[in-house]
C-alpha cells in the first residue's frame, strides 16, 4: 500500500489543487437548491446539490437560521422521488440541519411512512432520523413501531431502533424503558451487532437496578455472546459485578473470575485484551489472579501490530504502579520495545522498566535510555523524568548514577516545561537523599552558569540560599551566586543577592566577605537590587564582622510567609496610604477553597495554551465587604471565618435558601442568602425565625429583615447572635422562613397591593467545631511540626468502626476537624492498609494547630486511629481531642 | 468503565491536514475553531509517522488516536482515554477498508471528493451518535452502496461483488454527469 502516487492522467499535472468543489461558495449552492422545487426532480442533480451543501458544512461554514429553514423546506420536497440515493442524502442532509421542533412536523409523516416501508433500508435510517430530531410528544406517536422494529428480522432495522433507543433513554427515559421486553428479545438475536446493541440498552435500562445487573450477567456468561464487541460489553459489565459484591470468604474465590479468565482465550483480541485489562483492574487483584492476564498482554507486546502493543504496554505500566512484581517478567520483551518506532510505546516501555526494575538493573536500563532520550519530544521525556526521580527515590543507593544522568540531560537542549522536570526532580532528591545533596547542588549551580529561564533561576537561587548554608563548605557556592549579580537581568540579580543574604546570615565566618559583595550590590542599575541589599546590609547588622545573627533577622530571613498570596494582594490593594502602617497580621489567613466544579472539569486536563483557569471569586473579600457595609455588625471586630454555603431546602423548592456562618471572636452571624423561584410572586419584608433552644450559648442581637425578593434575583436576610468571648460554642438552631407574599401579573410585572404573610419551615443548621478551626496550611509540615515542639502535645487513639475504606476515613476526619491536609496527604494509594495524614489550621483566638492522624486498616474494613496534636496551647490541643471523641 | 464503547469522532484528513470530511459525535470541541485546532494538532502529531502499512496509535490530549494513511489521505478514529484500543482500531479498519471498497481501490483525496457523498454516507453507517454501528467493511460499503438495488432485495442477500458492482456503476454514473 506504500506505493508512490501514481498519475493517472497527464492533463491533471499542472492542476495540482484539482477538487470538484474548487471555488464553491454557500451563496451560489443556496441558488442552486432551488432545483428542489422543480415540478420534475432531477433526483442526480438534486444529490448533487446536496452533496455541495454537506461539503460546505463540513468544512465549517454554517447556515443563517432563515437559510436552514428554507433549505430544509426545499428538502422536503424531495421526498416525492422514488431515488434511493436521494432519498438517503435526503436523510444525512436532515440529521445535518437539526431542525427545530415546529419543522420537524413537516417531515414526520413522511419520515413515518418510510418507516413502515417494505425497503429495509428506508426502515432503518428513518428510524435513525426521526429518533434523532423528535422530541417527547412525538415519540409517544411512533413509539409502537420502534418497538416493533427492535424485533425486526432484518439485524440493520432492529440495530437502527435499538441505538436510538440508547440516545432517547438520556432524554425519555421513561419511554424507553417500556421497551425491555423487546430489547429482552433482542439480546437473543442470532446477528451478532443487534445483540450488541440490544445488550447495550438493556444494561443502560437497568443500570440502577443490582440486582438485575447481576442476573443480566449471570445468564449471559453461562449462554453465548456472538459478537466481540457484545462480549466486550459483558466484561465491562461483569467487573462491575464484581466491584460490587463481596470476595467468598472460605475460598477466596471471586466469582465470574473464571469467566474474564476463559475470555482470555477467545479469538477475537478486543475481547482478550478486554479480559486482561478487567482482571489487572480487579480491586485487591492477587498475583494469581494476575498471572493469566499478565500473559496474554506479555504476547501482545512482541505483535507486529502497533495498537496491540501500546494496549498492552499501556495497561502494564498500569500495573507496574501497583503490582511491580507481576510485570518483571516481561522485562525482556519490554527492553526489546525501547527501540520501537512508535515514541509512545517507546517512552511507556521504558516508565514501566523503571518502575519495574530491580537495583542491579539500573545501570543497564539508564545506558539504553540516554541513546533513547535525544529522539523523542519534551513531553516523552517529562514523563521518563518522573519516572526516574520515583526510581531514585526507591533505591536511594544508586542516586549518583540517576543524579548524572539528571544532570546530562539538563545540559542538553528542551524546553521550559522539560527543564522545570529535571530540576524538580532534583530539587526533590536533595531534599530526600541527603548524600546526593552535595552533588545536586552543584549540578545545579553549573546549570544557573547558563540557563535561559529566569523562572528556573530564581528558583534555584533560592533553593540554595536554604539547602547552601547547611553544606560542609558553604564558601564554594558563593562564586556562582556572585556571577549571577554580574551576569543576569534584574530579577535573577534581586534572587542572588537575597541568596546571598542568606549565606552571611546562617554562616557567621562568611559574614565579613558577603558584605563586601552585598555593599558592591548597591550599585546596581535596578532598584529593586539596590533596595534588596540594603536591606539586607541592615538587616544582617555587625558592620561586616565575625558576629552571630540574632533570631528576628533569621525569622524575617527564613520564616515562611504564612498569608496565602492571594489574600496579602488584595489587601494591599485595599490599603490606603496613612498614618498607619500596613499590618500584615491583619490580611485574612483562609484558603479560599476552589469550587469543586472546577477541579473536576469534565474528563479534560488543561492542556498548554489558554489553559489557565479563571480563579474563583474571592468570597472571603466578597463577605467582609459585605459584613462592614452593615452598620449593625461594624463593631463586631475582624470576621475569623466564614462557612462555606449549607443549603437549607431541597433542590427545586419555591424558596431556595442556603447559609453561611460568619464567625466572629464574640458573636456569630447566619447569613441566608434565599432566592425566590415563582415568577408569579413577590415576597417583601423576608425574615429568618431563628429557634435558638439547643443551642444555650448564643443569644440573638440583631435580625436584619430584607424588604423585597423578587422573581430570581437572590437576596439576603441576616441574623447575629452573642457568644461567649473565644469559646468555640456549638449549637443546633432551627430556622422558620417568614415573609409577605404578594401576587405578580405575569404580563405587567406589576405587584398587587395586598400581601399575605407566610411561613416556610427550613431545615436545621449546626454550628460545628470545624467551624472556629481555619485550614491554613503549612508548606513544609515537618519543619512546622517540629518547631512547634512536644510541650503540648496530646496522643491518644481512637476506633472508628468499620469504614468503607480509608479514604473515607481520611476524609471524615479531616472534614470533622474543618483543618487542611498538608503535603497531599489527604490522598491514600488504593489498597493501601495504612496512611499518615497531616493536617495544619489555626484556631480561633489565632492558635496555629497541627494534627498527625495514623489510620490503620484490617480484614473486617475496622479502621483504627492515632491522634496527635500539637498546638501552642494544651487546651486547645485538649479541644481537639475532644471533637473527634465526640465526633 | 460500564459504558458502552463510543468513538469520539472520525477524521478524514488530506496530506496537508486539510478536512475532506469529519464527523463529530462529542461536544468535547464546541466550536468549529476547536475543532480545526484539534485536526491541526492531530495531523502535525502523527504526520511524520509511519502509518501506511498498519494502524498507528497515539495518545493525544487525553484522546486515544488510532490511524492509518494511504496515498494523500489521513484516516483517523479518535476514543477516550479509556476506551479499549483495539476496538477503536476495528472502527478505523473498517472506515479504511469500506473506503477502500467504495472507491474501488483508487483511493486518494481526488477520487474521494469526488465521491463524496459515498464518504459521508460510509461514516454514517459506521457510527450513529458515537455508537458503533457497523464494523465490517463488507457490510459497510454494502449498505452505502446499496443506491441503486432494487429495493425488494434484503441486504443480507447482497454479497460483496453485488456492492462493488453497484459501487461502480454509481462511480460511471457521477463521472458521466
Amino acid at each position: 500500500m506504500a506505493q508512490p502516487l501514481v498519475k493517472k492522467d497527464d492533463d491533471r499535472d499542472d492542476e495540482a489543487e484539482y477538487s470538484p468543489f474548487l471555488g464553491i461558495e454557500k451563496g451560489a449552492v443556496l441558488q442552486e437548491a432551488r432545483v428542489f422545487n422543480d415540478p420534475q426532480l432531477d433526483a442526480r442533480r438534486c444529490s448533487q446539490v446536496i452533496t455541495k451543501l454537506l461539503y460546505l458544512l463540513n468544512q465549517g461554514e454554517t447556515f443563517t437560521k432563515v437559510e436552514a429553514t428554507e433549505v430544509f423546506f426545499a428538502v422536503t420536497k424531495l421526498f416525492q422521488s422514488r431515488d434511493i440515493g436521494l432519498r438517503r442524502m435526503v436523510y444525512l442532509m436532515i440529521k445535518e440541519l437539526s431542525p427545530s421542533a415546529d419543522e420537524v412536523i413537516i417531515v414526520t409523516s413522511s419520515l413515518m411512512k418510510d418507516m413502515n416501508s417494505k425497503t429495509d433500508m428506508y426502515r432503518a435510517n428513518a428510524i435513525r432520523v426521526l429518533c434523532r430530531i423528535t422530541d417527547g410528544t412525538l415519540l409517544t406517536q411512533i413509539e409502537r413501531y420502534l418497538k416493533q422494529a427492535i424485533v425486526d428480522k432484518n439485524p440493520v432495522v432492529a440495530s437502527a431502533a435499538l441505538v436510538s433507543g440508547i440516545h432517547l433513554l438520556q432524554t425519555n427515559p421513561e419511554i424507553v424503558k417500556r421497551w425491555s421486553n423487546e430489547v429482552q428479545e433482542a439480546v437473543q438475536s442470532r446477528a451478532a451487532l443487534v445483540q450488541f446493541h440490544a445488550l447495550a440498552l438493556l444494561h443502560q435500562i437497568r443500570q440502577n437496578d443490582r440486582l438485575a445487573v447481576s442476573k443480566l450477567v449471570t445468564s449471559l456468561t453461562r449462554g453465548t455472546v456472538r459478537s466481540p464487541l457484545a462480549q466486550c460489553l459483558l466484561i465491562r459489565y461483569t467487573s462491575q459485578v464484581i466491584r460490587e459484591s463481596p470476595v467468598n470468604a472460605q475460598t477466596g474465590d471471586r466469582p465470574f473470575y473464571d469467566f474474564l479468565e476463559g475470555c482470555l482465550r477467545h479469538k477475537a483480541e478486543m475481547v482478550i485484551f478486554e479480559a486482561a485489562r478487567a482482571i489487572t483492574e480487579l480491586s485487591g487483584v492477587t498475583s494469581r489472579e494476575l498471572t493469566p492476564a499478565i500473559t496474554v498482554l506479555q504476547l501482545f507486546l512482541s505483535s507486529s501490530k502497533p495498537v496491540l502493543r501500546f494496549a498492552a504496554v499501556r495497561t502494564l505500566n498500569k500495573v507496574a504502579m501497583t503490582h511491580p512484581m507481576a510485570v518483571t517478567n516481561c522485562n525482556i520483551d519490554m527492553e526489546s520495545l525501547i527501540s520501537d518506532q512508535n515514541r509512545s510505546i517507546a517512552t511507556l516501555a521504558i516508565t514501566t522498566l523503571l518502575k519495574t526494575g530491580n537495583e542491579s538493573s539500573v545501570d543497564r536500563l539508564m545506558k539504553q535510555i540516554t541513546n533513547f532520550m535525544s529522539d523523542i519530544a519534551d513531553e516523552f521525556k517529562i514523563v521518563v523524568v518522573e519516572a526516574i526521580r520515583s526510581l531514585c527515590l526507591k533505591f536511594p543507593l544508586k542516586y549518583r548514577s540517576l543524579m548524572n544522568f539528571l544532570s546530562n540531560i539538563l545540559r542538553e537542549e528542551g524546553g521550559f516545561e522539560y527543564k522545570k522536570a529535571i530540576v524538580d526532580s532534583i530539587v526533590i532528591l536533595i531534599r530526600d537523599i541527603p548524600d546526593a545533596k552535595e552533588g545536586g547542588l552543584l549540578h545545579l549551580c553549573e546549570f544557573i552558569e547558563d540557563c535561559e529561564f529566569t523562572y528556573l533561576s530564581t528558583q534555584i537561587l533560592h533553593f540554595l540560599g536554604i539547602e547552601g548554608p547547611k553544606t560542609s563548605d558553604p564558601s564554594k557556592y558563593i562564586r556562582y551566586i556572585y556571577n549571577r549579580v554580574h551576569l543576569e537581568n534584574a530579577t535573577v540579580r534581586a534572587s542572588a543577592v537575597s541568596t546571598l543574604a542568606k549565606f552571611g546570615a546562617m554562616v557567621d565566618s562568611l559574614k565579613p566577605r558577603i558584605f563586601v559583595l552585598l555593599r558592591r550590590c548597591l550599585f546596581d542599575s535596578d532598584d529593586e537590587v539596590r533596595d534588596r541589599a540594603t536591606l539586607y546590609i541592615n538587616t544582617l547588622g555587625g558592620d561586616g564582622l565575625v558576629v552571630e545573627t540574632d533570631k528576628d533577622t533569621k525569622d524575617f530571613l527564613f520564616g515562611s510567609l504564612d498569608v496565602p498570596l492571594v489574600n496579602l494582594e488584595t489587601s494591599l490593594k485595599n490599603y490606603e496610604p496613612s498614618e498607619e502602617p500596613f499590618d500584615i497580621n491583619a490580611v485574612p489567613r483562609e484558603v479560599k477553597s476552589q469550587p469543586l466544579a472546577e477541579k473536576k472539569a469534565p474528563g479534560k486536563k488543561p492542556t498548554g495554551l489558554g489553559a489557565a483557569p479563571s480563579g474563583p471569586p474571592s468570597t472571603v473579600d466578597a463577605y467582609e465587604r459585605l459584613l462592614s457595609s452593615i452598620s449593625e455588625f461594624a463593631n463586631f471586630g475582624q470576621l475569623f471565618k466564614s462557612s462555606a454555603p449549607v443549603e437549607l431546602t431541597e433542590a427545586e423548592t419555591e424558596y431556595a435558601v442556603n447559609v453561611v456562618k460568619h464567625i466572629f471572636n464574640r458573636h456569630v452571624v447566619f447569613q441566608y442568602n434565599c432566592t425566590n423561584t415563582i415568577p408569579e410572586q413577590l415576597l417583601e419584608n423576608v425574615s429568618v425565625l431563628v429557634d435558638a433552644s439547643e443551642a444555650e450559648e448564643f443569644s440573638e442581637v440583631v435580625s436584619k429583615v430584607l424588604r423585597s425578593l423578587p422573581y430570581d434575583s437572590p437576596g439576603q436576610t441576616f441574623v447575629a447572635f452573642e457568644k461567649p468571648e473565644g469559646v468555640p460554642a456549638v449549637g443546633k438552631f432551627s430556622n422558620m422562613l417568614r415573609f409577605i407574599v404578594k401576587e405578580v401579573d405575569p404580563t405587567t410585572g406589576e405587584a398587587d397591593d395586598d400581601g399575605v404573610e407566610d411561613e416556610y419551615q427550613l431545615e436545621d443548621l449546626e454550628v460545628v467545631a470545624a467551624d472556629y478551626m481555619q485550614k491554613v496550611g503549612v508548606s513544609n509540615f515537618r519543619n512546622a511540626w517540629e518547631s512547634m515542639g512536644p510541650d503540648c502535645e496530646r496522643v491518644d487513639e481512637y476506633g472508628l468502626g468499620p469504614r468503607e475504606s480509608l479514604t473515607e476515613a481520611v476524609s471524615a476526619v479531616s472534614n470533622l476537624l474543618g483543618m487542611q491536609p498538608c503535603e497531599g496527604t489527604e490522598v491514600v494509594p488504593s489498597n493501601s492498609r495504612s496512611h499518615t495524614c497531616l493536617l495544619s489550621g489555626v484556631y480561633i483566638g489565632n492558635l496555629k494547630v497541627l494534627v498527625r492522624l495514623q489510620f490503620g486498616i484490617d480484614g473486617s474494613k475496622e479502621v483504627a486511629m492515632k491522634l496527635a496534636v500539637r498546638s501552642e496551647d494544651e487546651t486547645i490541643s485538649d479541644a481537639i481531642h475532644e471533637i473527634v471523641a465526640s465526633g | 468503565m460500564e459504558s458502552c464503547p463510543s468513538i469520539k469522532n472520525i477524521l478524514l484528513l488530506d496530506s496537508e491536514g486539510k478536512r475532506v470530511a469529519v464527523k463529530y459525535f462529542s461536544d468535547d470541541w464546541p466550536t468549529n475553531s476547536a475543532k480545526e485546532a484539534f485536526e491541526k494538532a492531530v495531523y502535525t502529531k502523527t504526520q511524520k509517522t509511519n502509518a501506511r502499512t498498519e494502524a498507528e496509535i497515539g495518545m493525544f490530549e487525553n484522546y486515544i488516536v488510532v490511524y492509518k494513511f494511504v496515498q494523500d489521505l489521513h484516516f483517523f478514529v479518535i476514543g477516550g482515554e479509556e476506551e479499549n484500543e483495539i476496538i477503536l482500531a476495528t472502527v478505523l479498519h473498517g472506515f479504511f477498508d469500506s473506503v477502500g471498497l467504495l472507491l474501488r481501490g483508487n483511493v486518494d483525496k481526488k477520487e474521494a471528493l469526488e465521491n463524496l457523498d459515498l464518504i459521508l454516507l460510509c461514516v454514517d453507517e459506521i457510527v450513529d451518535g458515537g455508537i458503533i454501528l457497523e464494523t465490517d467493511a463488507n457490510v459497510i460499503a454494502g449498505k452505502v452502496a446499496s443506491h441503486s438495488m432494487d429495493a425488494g432485495a434484503p441486504l443480507s442477500e447482497q454479497t460483496i461483488s453485488q456492492a462493488l458492482a453497484t459501487a461502480r456503476e454509481h462511480l460511471t454514473r457521477s463521472l458521466l454527469k
